[in-house]
């Protein structure tokens, strides 16, 4: 029983990532109909960034929690203004080419520069301790993570339903020509959403700095799990996507945990599952059938 | 049965204006940004002469290319551009960009390299056993792919592509692992093949069904068919043609024709790593056909010399870091370049 506490625990913080970036990318996809391939590479980034951020500028991880996240924001509205919104009008696979593309430079850029060897990055000495909640020690940093992803989805579910600005970018979202006609400036919300969705991917890779392995290609790999869950979820709702996933984070670690023969199972669980829903509901769990992009 | 269950079915039966707009795929850009008149598929506005100009020339390049370039940078050229073109079969000819087709490049060049090195089996015969393979696995992707359009097509068959990726790696009393497939043989009737250039010879004749298999599919009916499919969905179920069975088969040929580009790759190589399965491999296939020019059969001919000897010369010239270049040329493409090498080729062509 204790030992399933711990693996549900693992699985959560797990799903905290994937829930994080999939998060981010379904605001995007909300708002600019843009399936952003690179948001795996933003999330390397910001891990890099904390690192390069300790080593070279000697700022603690509780700096790189704030400016990274913002740097990247900022570097993601610049992309949108100067790039992305260029292909705005086209079919939406020019922008995942695109950002493919991109993927491919912020990679090499990094590796060129730092190799591909991954980089040591502790713990803030706060969080380096355990916490005792009663059936076992869980590591503080962990904790922390997950309840800094979940503050950050509810965090954003209040913005998005309780706030003005959420329900211009939900008007947006679903009925852009509708939310024109009424006056409202949709163009205006497309630059910051861009950019609140790049600062999600920067969060998560400076909490994963500690914890997870920083090199270049960290990001590379985990995108692909995340545009699996997004499908799962159903890409278009925000809800389903967060949902979906701290659900696989959930199930790749009780699966991880039935020994060393599962390996293989866990990693390709994610795409099983997805197969499942296509066959089910081809729109994904929480997705709605009438906007097929 | 799945033609009923489909969303996307559903939805363009009903109508919708704005669903049909999505679902059009690449091609209604090309529609937005051209001139305004919609690119045949067949490229049937230009002459006949021309066309048999055109595959004479590209005949006699083919057989000399050996001479011209490294020989293994020519049966490279001849492995991507069978890649390319199965690419740009469900990308230009149905409106589905896959993005994982390095499951089907690379389960060939394993399938190849296992039947070569275990049975002994001629290299042709290795090959089309390793298409054969891919075909099978692009049965069921294929099936599940086809349920999603547009942007949800690429992730899907992305996804599957990484799950066959990661199974490989797994799976190291067959695949070698990380080590990969060693000292493939070149088998044929005893002959020596070890020179690369006369490999290139003997490997030709494959290089050149595959092309042939494709434009003969393209300029058929059940081209014309594609065609219809990939510029408006709904009209073509509405003609009573069964729209995913459509897709589900140039899907197939697409896979087979990935997999003779990848099955001759691991016998070019004499080695099949875990490379040929990865999604930058799926990647590099959709960078050459948008470079070379979507919905041309040339373009992505071209595309593949043009990628595979820029990547030779970068690696000769000691650079690492090919994807800064890749990378940077395909943001290009995508930005300024949307017609690709032969599109704006035939374009300027077809404005004179």
């Amino acid at each position: 029983m204790v030992n399933f506490l711990q693996h549900t625990f693992n699985g959560l913080v797990g799903g905290a990532f994937l829930a994080l970036l999939a998060l981010g990318l379904a605001v995007i996809f909300g708002m600019l109909r843009v399936v952003n391939f690179a948001h795996g590479a933003i999330y390397m980034l910001g891990a890099f960034g904390a690192y390069v951020l300790l080593t070279e500028v000697g700022l603690s991880f509780w700096w790189a929690l704030i400016v990274m996240p913002l740097m990247l924001a900022l570097f993601g509205m610049a992309l949108e203004r100067l790039v992305v919104a260029r292909l705005a009008r086209l079919d939406p696979l020019y922008n995942f080419l695109l950002t493919f593309g991109l993927t491919l430079i912020l990679q090499d850029a990094v590796k060129s520069r730092y190799g591909v060897q991954s980089s040591p990055y502790d713990a803030p000495e706060v969080l380096s301790g355990t916490l005792d909640l009663g059936a076992f020690d869980f590591p503080a940093y962990r904790v922390f993570v997950l309840v800094m992803a979940v503050a950050v989805c509810v965090g954003v579910w209040w913005l998005l339903s309780r706030t003005r600005v959420g329900m211009v970018v939900r008007a947006a979202t679903e009925r852009p020509e509708l939310s024109t006609a009424l006056g409202i400036d949709v163009g205006r919300w497309v630059t910051p959403v861009f950019g609140f969705g790049i600062g999600l991917a920067g969060l998560a890779g400076v909490l994963a700095a500690p914890i997870r392995a920083v090199n270049p290609l960290m990001g590379a790999d985990l995108i692909i799990v995340v545009f699996a869950v997004v499908v799962i979820g159903g890409l278009g709702s925000i809800f389903g996507s967060v949902a979906a996933g701290f659900a696989i984070g959930l199930v790749q670690a009780w699966v991880q945990a039935l020994g060393e023969h599962w390996a293989l199972l866990s990693q390709v669980l994610v795409f099983l599952v997805m197969a499942g829903v296509l066959l089910w509901r081809p729109a994904g769990l929480f997705g709605r059938e009438e906007a097929p992009a | 049965m799945s033609e009923q269950s489909a969303p996307e079915q559903e939805t363009a039966a009903a109508g919708s204006v704005a669903v049909e707009d999505q679902a059009v795929g690449v091609r209604a850009e090309a529609r937005a940004t051209a001139t305004g008149t919609p690119v045949p598929a067949g490229g049937t506005i230009v002459p006949r002469w021309l066309r048999w100009a055109l595959v004479g020339s590209a005949l006699v390049v083919a057989l000399w290319l050996p001479n011209g370039l490294y020989p293994t940078v020519a049966v490279d050229i001849a492995c991507w551009a069978l890649f390319a073109v199965a690419v740009d079969l469900l990308l230009g000819y149905t409106g589905l960009m896959s993005f994982g087709h390095a499951a089907f490049w690379g389960t060939s060049a394993y399938a190849t390299g296992l039947a070569a090195i275990n049975w002994g089996l001629p290299f042709p015969v290795a090959v089309l056993l390793g298409a054969l393979a891919a075909v099978v696995l692009a049965i069921p992707v294929g099936y599940l792919a086809v349920k999603r359009v547009g942007i949800y097509f690429a992730m899907v068959t992305l996804a599957f592509a990484q799950m066959v990726y990661y199974i490989a790696n797994q799976w190291r009393s067959v695949t070698q692992g990380e080590n990969g497939l060693q000292r493939v043989p070149r088998e044929l009737f005893g002959l020596d093949l070890t020179d690369e250039y006369y490999f290139y010879y003997a490997a030709l004749p494959i290089v050149a069904g595959g092309l042939f298999l494709v434009w003969r599919a393209v300029h058929s009916p059940f081209g014309r068919v594609l065609v219809a499919i990939r510029d408006n969905p709904a009209r073509a179920r509405a003609l009573g043609y069964p729209v995913h069975r459509y897709k589900l088969a140039a899907f197939l040929l697409s896979a087979f024709t990935a997999g003779l580009g990848g099955g001759l790759f691991a016998i070019g190589h004499r080695f099949v790593s875990l490379d040929v399965l990865h999604w930058t491999t799926s990647g590099k296939a959709v960078i050459i056909v948008v470079l070379g020019g979507i919905g041309t059969l040339w373009g992505p001919v071209v595309g593949a010399a043009g990628v595979t000897r820029l990547e030779d010369w970068l690696s000769f010239a000691g650079f690492e870091q090919i994807g800064l270049v890749t990378g940077a040329i395909f943001v290009l493409t995508v930005l300024i370049f949307r017609r690709g090498l032969w599109g704006t080729l035939a374009h300027w062509l077809r404005r004179r």
